[in-house]
């Protein structure tokens, strides 16, 4: 079965490039769905045998990261009618490049952090990848909607490190799913506060009134 | 009992608050506030007294570096609430459950952070406090509030999302050593068998995640804006106990990697950050035109000289901790006389506050004597922390440093009282009036003001103990 999660890693790895290189909104909500599904499974796969905890963590890990949110963020869209991505700061092919650089980083810094104990040894260096690739989206888009995609990407990457510490402390991955509390108040904010009716669109660099 | 009551009981009152909705009962709203702020300042004084066992299995606990910033937090609260006494008189604004509700929370969030033994109650805390603060800074419900608390809620969530990654990095540091994961006392005691990689990491990702709540540059961008745009108490809270309380994460990180002996790789990364927010300070303090972003930089300074001495160590640590203190009291101080400025001209920008010293004698009084205060002339507390932190980088061998920081603290000042100097004693606009002048709202900064003079002076023993011992804690020592 080593196999399983080893293909599982790489989707997460690919939804990464899907969200890099497309400038459709709904096409990145796909594929952070997609990753929150996958992180579900793998949460059960990894685990050293299976237990209430970790169906419990699994199934809520999909409802809330692949069912959830992903809904939340597409019935922002239609509210706030943005579909696509304009002129990012970063173009699409760049953000691919800049992606395959992520990856190649992701496994220079987890060559050097050996994972006690830990038979992924892919685990590491994919949740790196993806942490370095919401880095990139939070900074090299404009919308905010794309922002909260990349933050999204961002906590994702960090839920997938915490997979490895689900034996040694049980909560702490609970944890993460506290982070989607910013994801909710980032969507709230953009729908109820009206921030595409304040500044005329959900562009974030037009939030410049404040400068020095 | 009692360290739970101290986080617990805000949180209910918070509650409260919030369940008092409608106009007629924002005299009860308000009456919850102080009376919340003066029942959590008497519970914290009695921890001083007599020491609170730790709790929920070593979760909660006191110790001298947790108790000086709880004080601290308490004691600018419980000033903050005053303030707001008249604050809320004058300005009613919409929702004044939520601006209560929240304050309150953000107590409930900060003792939590102070008073935390793990690590992951302290990250909770701390996002905690994000949350809570958010609705403050978008009080006024404009447009320029909505930028401040966007750009706020974006930056320090980042932050807050990569602290946890360094938490888990941390308890990946210690899967091969003895103790409870994440509890304080356990990794301090096992420090050194700790993974040295995975504990690298850890320092480094919590430092920026911290570093961000903190507002360090190069993550400070949020601070001038937020600070600017928050009404001037809730500035002065954040500035004064929250940048503490994200002191307190980072400071907890350096205690166990100091305890790990990895003092030469922490101490050049503190004073790089350090350094760093002197420089950025000092650019974008020269030419500022509005007192309350002139304060916002000056919060980024301040923040470097905190993680400055902590690099320095020795008796660096005990300036360090000696300066959250004083820092934090002086910038609530002048946080809450800029909003008195505010109150009455309904601007913070210094070319509509000219002649302050004639408009509104006591709190022009309180912003100059603040200037001098703020930037470190004796007698003022800040002359006794910086000064030590400036002894220790001599007396650690760093005579560049001393020097950088020397210059860079004199452009400050000469920045800040351009400003300053140009509000108070310029000629008033020719509309301007000499307003009244609320004792609810001069109580807070004279009684703020009162405690820094005093902490130049004189520093009561228990406190020297507890200032000493925190320094201990972090690596160095009391001088």
């Amino acid at each position: 079965m080593h196999t399983a999660p080893q293909v599982a890693l790489l989707f997460i790895v690919l939804m990464n490039f899907a969200v890099l290189g497309t400038s459709r909104l709904s096409t990145c909500i796909r594929a952070v769905a997609v990753q929150g599904l996958l992180l579900g499974v793998l949460a059960l796969l990894l685990a050293p045998r299976f237990s209430l905890h970790t169906g419990v963590l699994a199934l809520g890990t999909i409802v809330v990261k692949a069912v959830t949110l992903p809904w939340f963020l597409a019935w922002a869209i239609r509210e706030a009618a943005v579909r696509r991505e304009v002129e990012p700061l970063v173009g699409f092919n760049a953000s691919l490049l800049l992606g395959v650089l992520a990856v190649a980083l992701a496994f220079a810094i987890a060559a050097r952090l050996p994972l006690p104990g830990m038979q992924q040894e892919l685990l590491v260096p994919v949740s790196l990848a993806t942490v370095i690739t919401g880095f990139i989206v939070l900074t090299a888009r404009r919308k905010a909607l794309t922002q909260v995609v990349g933050y999204l990407v961002l906590e994702n990457g960090i839920y997938l490190f915490g997979l490895t510490q689900t034996e040694s402390m049980p909560f702490l991955l609970e944890l993460g799913v506290l982070l989607d509390l910013f994801v909710v108040v980032f969507i709230m904010g953009i729908v109820v506060f009206h921030i595409n009716r304040e500044f005329d669109s959900l562009d974030s660099a037009r939030l410049d009134e404040l400068t020095d | 009992m009692r360290l739970l009551a101290i986080c617990l009981l805000p949180a209910l009152g918070a509650v409260f608050a919030f369940a008092l909705s409608g106009r007629r009962f924002g005299a009860a709203r308000v009456s919850t506030l102080v009376g919340i702020a003066a029942v959590h300042l008497v519970l914290v004084a009695t921890l001083w007294l007599h020491p609170a066992p730790a709790a929920f299995g070593g979760w909660m606990g006191q110790d001298a570096l947790g108790l000086i910033v709880l004080s601290l937090t308490s004691v600018l609260f419980f000033a903050t609430a005053l303030y707001a006494v008249g604050y809320l008189r004058r300005e009613r604004p919409r929702g004044g459950r939520v601006f209560v509700g929240g304050l309150l929370g953000f107590l409930a969030a900060t003792s939590l952070v102070a008073l935390s033994q793990h690590l992951a109650l302290l990250w909770v805390g701390l996002e905690a406090t994000t949350f809570t603060v958010a609705p403050l800074i978008f009080h006024r419900h404009d447009r320029r509030s909505l930028e401040a608390v966007w750009k706020y809620l974006l930056i320090s969530s980042v932050g807050i999302a990569l602290a946890l990654l360094g938490i888990f990095f941390l308890a990946t540091a210690q899967s091969g050593a003895a103790g409870r994961p994440l509890l304080l006392p356990d990794l301090l005691a096992h420090a050194r068998d700790l993974h040295p990689a995975w504990l690298r990491a850890a320092f480094l990702f919590l430092l920026a995640g911290f570093g961000t709540k903190m507002g360090l540059a190069p993550l400070h961008t949020w601070k001038p804006d937020t600070y600017g745009e928050a009404p001037s108490l809730v500035s002065g809270l954040m500035a004064g106990a929250l940048t503490s309380c994200a002191f307190l994460g980072v400071a907890r990180i350096t205690q166990v990697t100091m305890a790990a002996g990895m003092a030469p790789f922490v101490q050049p990364v503190l004073l790089g950050f350090g350094l760093l927010s002197l420089a950025v300070a000092a650019i974008f303090i020269i030419g500022q035109s509005d007192v309350k972003r002139l304060l916002a930089y000056s919060s980024v300074e301040h923040m470097g000289l905190l993680v400055l001495g902590l690099g320095l160590g020795g008796i660096g640590a005990y300036g360090t901790v000696l300066h959250v203190l004083n820092n934090g009291l002086a910038k609530a101080w002048l946080f809450l006389v800029a909003g008195n400025v505010v109150l009455a001209t309904g601007s913070s920008a210094a070319a509509a506050n000219r002649g302050l010293m004639r408009t509104l004698p006591v709190s022009g009084a309180l912003l100059v004597l603040g200037l001098f205060a703020i930037t470190g002339s004796p007698p003022f507390g800040l002359f006794q922390s910086e000064f030590t932190i400036l002894r220790a980088a001599v007396g650690a061998g760093h005579p560049w440093i001393a020097a950088a920081m020397l210059v860079f603290l004199a452009v400050i000042f000469v920045g800040m009282a351009l400003l300053i100097l140009e509000m108070a004693l310029g000629d008033p606009t020719p509309r301007a009036t000499r307003a009244r002048e609320s004792w609810w709202l001069l109580a807070g900064p004279v009684a703020l003001a009162t405690a820094v003079l005093m902490l130049g002076v004189y520093i009561p023993a228990p406190l020297q103990h507890a200032l000493a011992s925190a320094a201990t804690a972090l690596g160095g020592l009391a001088p």
